[in-house]
């Protein structure tokens, strides 16, 4: 190999080398920065809701519920509504349509968080309050989750604007997971006399690995999301089971309080929520990428 | 009265034209073969007898008819459950077990019956000549059998919905030898209760399994006749060309 | 027929209804956007003038005023988080696309995808670990690092996704001419993907403008014109957090004027990104 090549080849791994090493330092100086709060407060960090400052206790269990909760509202709110987008958009959608719309979805992932936040503060919010939350806490308040005052502002806000953010990421890998079907599966169903919908529920079977990624994928997100959650869901590390209730996140305790952080103590139990965070989407991002891999490329059928 | 009949069939892929005015009688209880090179429209008139053709989003005019009456006036879906289909590549269900893939039509017609389904399955299978290698794994998946055997898994979830007729697309391009030969085998007893289209480029093929055959060039239909009178005494020029390997 | 009777009529109804409710779900999903767009546009338009871009904030109080202190913080921003990000992300990228059909290949891919899903607010705690406190302040450097770091992703795969797409007959015509391997890779290979990848990464920087958590604890915010790195300095982003926040009526109305600004910017980015993307290679 001549000296050009050699040089072109090893100076561009380098640089994928260092991607690489980006990872393993994010890593590192988190698990490094966070010492101090480990060393203190063991596991009990994880299980404690005792969230004092003044007195330098630190406890992450209501964020940590604020997160799951708002996340799997969010799930239960935009998984359907992929899942149905996606098979409008690659099973019964002309092309004409199929384009342009697909294009809007994309555009609702381009739009960055605090828009939503803003939107979600001065308009979503508002319209839970006055039209929504009385609503339902009128009919359906014999159920605690929908029980209390309604605030607006709280779990059901957030995991409302959670579930228009990760609609795009669940609906665009869905459909190429269902790209990914062969089309003689289709044409199998159909020649035995099955209707469209029967044929589609015959090829959602085969899919069934690759919606999970998908939806790891969008849990992933949800779980990440700082800025629209922190300006609708309230903001108090309270644990309550009402979804009109305020409540706190992971990200958005440390997004409000990370700049503010007085102690090093302090500062160390938010960069180890920080960590929790990294780790948890670390682990769904890899365990969620490896099943769509695995899905979206060895079938490699076409249509 | 021929069990399938078309009349003045023309069918096209966006602005090309893939079949220009055919008309053909398919006998009942018989096997039609239908040859030609490739793109000659062999595909395309296959599945324009069971509306598939405008599942791939191409169009048709001209008149079907089965059992005398205009096919195109039933609803798709009763259409292809009395007019079945195998493909040129086995496609069992990948999600589905032997059984589950045979009883797939029936489970759709909403059959729920679990003895029923049973004795359907084993028919069906005994039919396709599948039963004795499976009998044993029909809850195995239906993509661990072999090319050949996953080809009469296919034909046997065709039987299950009991149709009148049943169209093969090069049902053993994708095969070896051996399995082909088997296939063939089973075309010669199908056609004791069912009619068979069946589409090919082996000319061997047609003629041995078939009791007619339509040459197709270019769209059209060139010569339809008893295969034994098409492969000895062709009418046509260009059949004649084709079968004797001038081109093609 | 007797059994197209009662059980295929309800196949044909739950045949309707079961894709007239994908229809509504596609439905569901699309109308956010237009909300977002129109209380953006409606609630935004007023107030985008030329004082908005070329005013600084005015006290608190007093109407009027703009961000033209944020506009030019988060370009600063972008630009560092361009100056630190893309060699490294373009770089990766060509590896990956020329070198990248191995093992070690496989785990900078999986890697930077597994990157990609690091939530933008732990990636803003590590560029403070890196930056902030060694500097012992805020800066336009912390904030730079970290778009840099969330950019580096996006720009490695956006590169090798459009490398690739160069048909190999261009590579094999340069190589045929006797041209060493790197030579055609930078002036055969690289020119003609240049385009898809320039909006790609257009793309990638019109994400990190829009990025607010990462900034919130490294750049901090500036209520004042700085340009220096070394110090706090504000953007479009944070604004919009701190005046949506604010009990004043004339900060909320340039929240939305900045949003306003922001997603104009980013829809316009990703019609080109979509535009030249499908009419160099035919597909969307």
């Amino acid at each position: 190999m001549n000296i050009g090549d050699w040089l072109f080849k090893n100076l561009t791994r380098l640089f994928a080398v260092l991607v690489l090493a980006i990872v393993a330092l994010m890593a590192w100086e988190m698990i490094r920065g966070s010492g101090a709060s480990i060393g203190e407060f063991g596991w009990g960090f994880l299980t404690s809701s005792e969230w004092d400052p003044v007195q330098d206790l630190y406890g992450a269990l209501p964020f940590i519920y604020g997160t799951v909760v708002s996340s799997l509202i969010a799930l239960a709110i935009a998984l359907p509504l992929s899942l149905g987008s996606a098979i409008f958009l690659s099973e019964i959608a002309p092309r004409w349509i199929e384009g342009p719309v697909a294009f809007m979805v994309e555009l609702l992932a381009a739009i960055p968080s605090i828009v939503y936040g803003l939107w979600g503060m001065f308009v979503l919010v508002p319209w839970l309050r006055a039209s929504v939350e009385p609503v339902i806490s009128k009919n359906l308040g014999f159920i605690p989750l929908f029980r209390g005052a309604p605030y607006g502002f709280g779990m059901l806000a957030a995991g409302i604007i959670l579930a228009i953010m990760i609609l795009p990421i669940i609906t665009s890998i869905s459909r190429d997971v269902l790209r990914a079907i062969p089309g003689t599966q289709r044409e199998a169903a159909l020649a035995l006399g099955a209707t469209k919908w029967e044929s589609t529920r015959i090829i959602l079977a085969s899919g069934k690995s690759g919606f999970l990624g998908a939806t790891l994928l969008g849990l992933g997100r949800a779980v990440g999301e700082t800025m629209a959650v922190t300006m609708v869901i309230g903001n108090r590390p309270e644990i309550s089971l009402s979804l009109f209730d305020p409540g706190y996140s992971m990200a958005s305790v440390i997004a409000n309080e990370f700049a503010e952080a007085t102690t090093e103590m302090y500062t160390s139990a938010l960069i180890e929520i920080a960590l929790v965070l990294f780790v948890v989407t670390l682990v769904l991002n890899a365990f969620a990428r490896f099943i769509v891999w695995s899905v979206t490329k060895t079938s490699g059928g076409s249509r | 009265m021929p069990k399938i009949s078309t009349k003045n069939i023309n069918a096209w892929f966006g602005k090309t034209r893939a079949l220009r005015g055919i008309s053909l009688d398919v006998p009942e209880k018989q096997v039609v073969a239908i040859i030609g090179p490739s793109g000659c429209g062999k595909s395309t008139f296959l599945r324009s007898l069971n509306r598939m053709h405008e599942v791939a989003g191409g169009t048709i005019e001209g008149k079907v008819l089965l059992d005398g009456e205009d096919a195109y006036a039933l609803d798709p879906v009763v259409l292809r459950r009395r007019v079945g289909m195998v493909f040129q590549k086995p496609n069992p269900f990948p999600t589905m077990s032997v059984f589950d893939n045979v009883a797939a039509g029936l489970r759709l017609n909403g059959v729920r019956d679990k003895k029923r389904l049973a004795e359907v399955v084993e028919k069906s299978l005994r039919h396709a000549a599948l039963w004795d290698e499976v009998k044993d794994s029909l809850d195995k998946s239906g993509v661990s059998l072999s090319g050949g055997q996953q080809q009469r898994l296919c034909i046997a979830r065709t039987l299950a919905v009991n149709p009148e007729v049943i169209l093969m697309d090069e049902p053993a391009s994708a095969l070896d030898p051996i399995a082909t030969a088997r296939i063939e085998e089973l075309i010669h007893e199908l056609k004791k209760e069912f009619t068979i289209v069946i589409v090919t480029h082996n000319m061997q093929q047609a003629a041995r399994v078939s009791d007619f055959t339509a040459f197709l060039y270019l769209g059209e239909l060139i010569e339809y006749d008893a295969t034994t009178k098409l492969f000895t005494t062709p009418g046509n020029k260009q059949t004649e060309d084709y079968i004797t390997g001038r081109f093609g | 027929m007797t059994d197209a009777g009662r059980g295929h009529r309800w196949r044909k109804f739950k045949n309707a209804a079961m894709l007239s409710l994908a229809g509504l779900a596609v439905l569901a999903a699309v109308v956010p956007l237009f909300m977002i767009f129109f209380y953006t546009l409606s609630r935004g338009i007023g107030s985008v003038n030329l004082d908005f871009f070329t005013q600084m904030p005015k006290p608190v109080g007093e109407s009027g005023g703009g961000m033209a202190n944020a506009l030019a913080g988060s370009g600063i921003l972008v630009g560092l988080g361009c100056l630190f990000g893309l060699p490294v992300g373009v770089m990766a990228g060509i590896y990956l696309a020329e070198f990248g059909q191995n093992r070690f290949g496989m785990v900078v891919r999986f890697m930077t995808d597994v990157m990609s899903g690091i939530p933008s607010i732990v990636v803003g705690v590590v560029a403070y670990i890196l930056v902030v406190l060694p500097m012992g302040h805020f800066s336009a450097l912390a904030g730079g690092v970290a778009l840099a770091l969330l950019m580096i992703p996006t720009v490695t795969r956006t590169t090798e996704e459009m490398l690739k797409l160069v048909p190999d007959s261009y590579r094999e015509a340069a190589l045929a001419l006797g041209v060493q391997q790197w030579k055609a890779s930078v002036r055969v290979i690289l020119p003609a993907a240049m385009k898809g990848i320039t909006t790609g990464l257009l793309l990638a920087i019109a994400r990190a403008a829009g990025e607010t958590a990462p900034l919130l604890f490294t750049a901090l915010g500036n209520r004042f014109w700085s340009t220096d790195i070394g110090q706090p300095i504000a953007s479009l982003t944070v604004i919009i957090f701190d005046y949506a926040k604010a009990p004043f009526e004339d900060w909320n109305r340039q929240a939305w004027a900045a949003a306003f600004v922001l997603i104009g910017l980013i829809f316009v980015v990703n019609l080109l990104f979509r535009y030249f993307t499908r009419d160099k290679y035919g597909r969307a």
